[in-house]
């Protein structure tokens, strides 16, 4: 209630809180999203009149740079904001303590009374605790009312915190990089424009959902971006393969999404009808939702995060997503779109904290989940040979991280992690796409890459940098945002978590020296498949969209034709070999990296006098802070967990150097037999998962299940059904007999030959001749004229 | 002079009218049997006006005869049209109308 009671209206209030300045751009970041949904429909509709190549590419980068530059100004005004705040901390202080007890009853009615305007609403204190000084840095709330009825007010409006901001910012920023690199990686491609304009959307989509201020608007943003997702992964649908996983990507999610639906309305009846994410927090952490009810909602809400998230048992869609084009799976498949789940435990994460009891330790339900996915997604990654898939198994195992993180109790953490992985991994998912599009004949097979580092130096470096930063070496910005969340796991009593979580560290370390190794060192094999290159059923989609000339043949990436105009096109290339791609692929790689590298330090633990915690005061939340984490030490940097966890991250390094390195065994242990072989099998077979989905619960479904439905549909339902027909027909042919033939029909038949008859009769009058008309007429006028004079 | 005259001239210009409109064949004497009971009516007008010392009705004999070149235009105008179609102008075989 101490938050409730700090609520201002700015309409109201007209003391405090007009002194802090709003920020003309916090004020107006819905434009983000403005902006990217007139970038999709300019995109559609003005792309192809305009007679330059790549018009479409051209109109996407114009729109999301400037929203990155509008990001951008939104994080600096929030930075700015905070020093404004300060200045006039002790004031509102003093306001909030005194007065407010009494609006904080009549804040709905405020509400009420300006609902047809927006209003802002200061709501929510973010407290900085540095050297025990609370700083204030209110939220920044502006709604409209969107629907009424009675006393259910439901709004959509925006909620600016730091968080929102640094997501913000983190999108707009990856998107960017996203539509510059895929200006040149789809330079030829025929459905740019669709490409393009679904890429607008996405961007749009997410960025509405980060500032959303209503579970509503998360969900209208969250459903957005799973219809542009599977635009994208089914962009080149000629091969059924790629449109098989654009649908399974689909239905996948959309299983999920059911759950978070009925969490949604669960949480909307539980919060006394309303939708705002603030006051449900706000509820679900003083105990006004009783905690029963919290961990149905929050069980409900996970499902949609296992969906969207890709957590086990429901990630099976996501390495199969790597069907689309590489920038839009370093954008939707691994930066942004499924954090959107991770993102959405972190925004309700009051109902979450009271659902899965997140202080009490132990174990629970989020924290399983994220520890299975993270280790059980690491485990695939050994066994795939696409480049690409093995970035989206770690993809998934870094999901699982922030999740277990989040149910841990490590909100700064996860929420850090998210951000350094949003940079490290779109940084690796393009790396592996320009090593496709200029190293190895657009082929993610790591068999015929090899030795790259010299062909492809700028590639080398960036994919160094995305590669030491998910290992966790330090100082890259991995290190930092996995090791808050192992020491949160550690310090709140998450035992097994912990574990979990410094096993994926050794295992991610060891999977992606496998990668690395195998595309960047050695010798050169592309060679070996070169004669064949063009037949190979996986290379054959990643043709289609560079090659001009293909364009034509590219229903049927088989076709002989097409061989030999992918063989002319590579004659056109100066050199056939593998080579650095060109600036506009390398400029978003460099400036990846760079963040990659770099954002780590915004948690630099205070040595030499630098900024301490910075992202972490940047984004705090005060309703958390107060409600939630006051029951949890902070969990400080420790060197007790940095160093095993380096040393964890360096040992499998070390292990997958001397493995795959120097003994080059691959398959080594494999090829022996017994119990890796076994292993292999199993995860070469994804653990079964497909099989147990497609086989076992779609087999349920169409066999046993479906016949005992059929029987109960025949022997129960069909009895009733068949016993009211037999009566209805009785019924009918009476009715057909007496009422419809004796009195209906004959009433009917009558009419018609009625009518019948008379036409038949009036139509000698019409002879077609004229005089014959201006007789009758002139004859009844001569005897109205005489009725006229007779009778009156 | 009594106004019984003029109604009796008048009436009888009339009925020449409508005998000529029901019998005649060819399409320009019904127009002209029409004028004739248009102007039947006026001389009626006419009449009323003077016995009854009233200008309206000469007035309304003006417009009626206005109307009358209007309207005997339009049907000749039509008449033209059916010569043009079937070269002669013959009332009689007319009736595609016919139901």
């Amino acid at each position: 209630m101490s938050v409730l009671a700090a609520v201002n209206s700015v309409v109201a209030a007209g003391e405090a809180s007009q002194k802090v300045s709003d920020g003309f751009l916090l004020s107006f970041t819905w434009w983000l999203p403005v902006l990217s949904f007139v970038g999709f429909w300019a995109i559609l509709f003005l792309a192809k009149r305009i007679n330059v190549k790549s018009a479409a590419a051209y109109i996407g980068i114009a729109v999301v740079a400037l929203q990155f530059v509008l990001a951008a100004g939104a994080v600096v005004q929030w930075q700015q904001r905070t020093a404004v705040a300060v200045a006039h901390s002790v004031e509102g202080e003093s306001q909030s303590t005194g007065a407010d007890e009494g609006e904080v009853t009549s804040e709905g009615e405020v509400t009420h009374e300006e609902s047809l305007e927006t209003i802002g609403v200061v709501r929510g204190f973010a407290v900085a605790a540095e050297e025990g000084e609370a700083t204030l840095r209110p939220a920044l709330e502006r709604s409209v009312s969107w629907y009424r009825n009675g006393e259910t007010d439901i709004r959509i409006g925006t909620h600016i915190d730091g968080f929102a901001v640094a997501m913000l910012f983190v999108v707009a920023f990856i998107s960017l990089c996203v539509h510059i690199f895929s200006r040149e990686y789809l330079r030829d491609d025929s459905r740019i424009t669709h490409y393009f304009a679904a890429l607008s959307l996405f961007t749009g989509a997410m960025l509405w959902m980060v500032q959303s201020s209503t579970t509503l608007g998360i969900l209208f943003g969250w459903e957005v971006m799973g219809l542009c997702s599977f635009l994208l992964i089914g962009h080149w649908w000629e091969d059924t393969d790629n449109s098989a996983a654009a649908l399974k990507a689909f239905l996948t999610t959309r299983t999920g999404d059911i759950g978070l639906l009925i969490g949604i309305v669960t949480l909307f009846f539980a919060s006394g009808k309303t939708f705002d994410i603030a006051v449900i927090n706000e509820k679900a952490l003083n105990g006004e939702i009783r905690q029963w009810l919290c961990f149905v909602a929050a069980t409900c809400l996970f499902c949609g995060v296992i969906g969207k998230s890709a957590q086990f048992p429901l990630h099976t869609w996501l390495p199969d997503a790597m069907a689309g084009p590489t920038p839009a799976s370093s954008l939707i498949h691994a930066a942004t779109m499924v954090v959107a789940g991770v993102y959405l435990v972190a925004r309700l994460y009051g109902v979450f904290w009271s659902g899965f009891s997140i202080k009490v330790g132990g174990m629970n339900l989020g924290a399983l989940v994220g520890s299975i996915t993270l280790v059980m997604a690491a485990l695939l990654a050994f066994v795939q040979t696409d480049i690409k898939k093995v970035l989206a198994y770690s993809t998934v195992s870094q999901l699982g991280y922030m999740v277990m993180g989040l149910a841990v109790g490590g909100w700064a953490g996860a929420v850090f992690h998210l951000v350094t992985h949003a940079f490290f991994k779109a940084l690796l998912f393009q790396a592996s796409g320009s090593v496709s599009h200029s190293g190895s004949h657009h082929s993610f097979e790591m068999e015929r890459m090899g030795g790259l580092r010299k062909y492809m130096p700028i590639t080398f470096i960036t994919f160094t940098a995305g590669y030491l930063a998910l290992c966790g070496f330090p100082p890259f910005a991995g290190f930092w945002s996995k090791d808050e969340i192992l020491t949160a796991a550690k310090t709140n009593g998450y035992t097994g978590a912990f574990i979990a979580g410094s096993l994926g560290a050794f295992l991610t370390a060891c999977y992606m020296t496998r990668a690395y190794t195998k595309t960047f060192f050695g010798e050169n094999r592309m060679h070996l498949f070169h004669d064949d290159h063009a037949v190979v059923p996986h290379d054959a989609h990643a043709v289609v969209p560079h090659d001009a000339h293909a364009v034509v043949a590219s229903l049927d990436p088989h076709d002989v034709a097409h061989d030999v105009a992918h063989g002319a096109a590579h004659d056109a290339h100066d050199d056939h070999g593998p080579h650095e791609s060109n600036a506009w692929i390398t400029g978003p790689l460099v400036a990846l990296g760079i963040m990659s590298t770099l954002v780590g330090l915004l948690q630099w633990p205070g040595w030499s006098g630098l900024p301490k915690y910075s992202f972490e005061k940047f984004i705090a939340n005060l309703t958390f802070e107060e409600s939630a984490f006051k029951f949890l030490e902070h969990p400080e940097f420790k060197f007790s967990v940095a160093i095993p966890s380096t040393l964890l991250g360096v040992a499998g390094i070390v292990v997958g150097v001397i493995y795959f390195r120097v003994f080059n065994h691959d398959l080594g242990l494999v090829k022996r037999g017994g119990i890796f072989a076994l292993v292999h099998k199993v995860l070469k077979n994804k653990y079964y998962l497909d099989h147990l989905w497609t086989g076992v619960v779609i087999g349920f479904v169409k066999g046993p299940l479906a016949k005992a439905a059929y029987w109960f549909n025949q022997q129960g339902l069909d009895a009733v059904v068949n016993n009211a027909g037999k009566t209805s027909v009785g019924l009918s042919r009476w009715v057909y007999r007496f009422i419809d033939q004796g009195v209906v029909d004959m009433t009917a038949n009558g009419i018609g030959s009625t009518a019948n008859n008379l036409g038949a009769g009036l139509r000698k009058a019409q002879t077609g001749n004229v005089q014959n008309y201006a007789a009758i007429f002139i004859g009844a006028v001569g005897l109205a004229v005489l009725a006229i004079v007779l009778f009156i | 002079m009594v106004l019984n005259q003029f109604l009796f001239l008048s009436a009888l210009l009339f009925c020449i009218g409508v005998y000529g409109v029901i019998v005649r064949k060819n399409a320009v004497l019904v127009l002209m049997s029409i004028e004739l009971m248009i102007n039947a009516v006026n001389l009626n007008l006419v009449a009323f006006a003077l016995f009854n010392d009233n200008i309206i009705g000469q007035v309304f004999a003006l417009f009626a005869i206005a109307i009358a070149a209007a309207e005997v235009g339009v049907g000749l105008a039509i008449v033209l049209l059916i010569y043009r179609n079937r070269r002669n102008v013959d009332l009689g075989g007319l009736s595609e109308m016919k139901g």
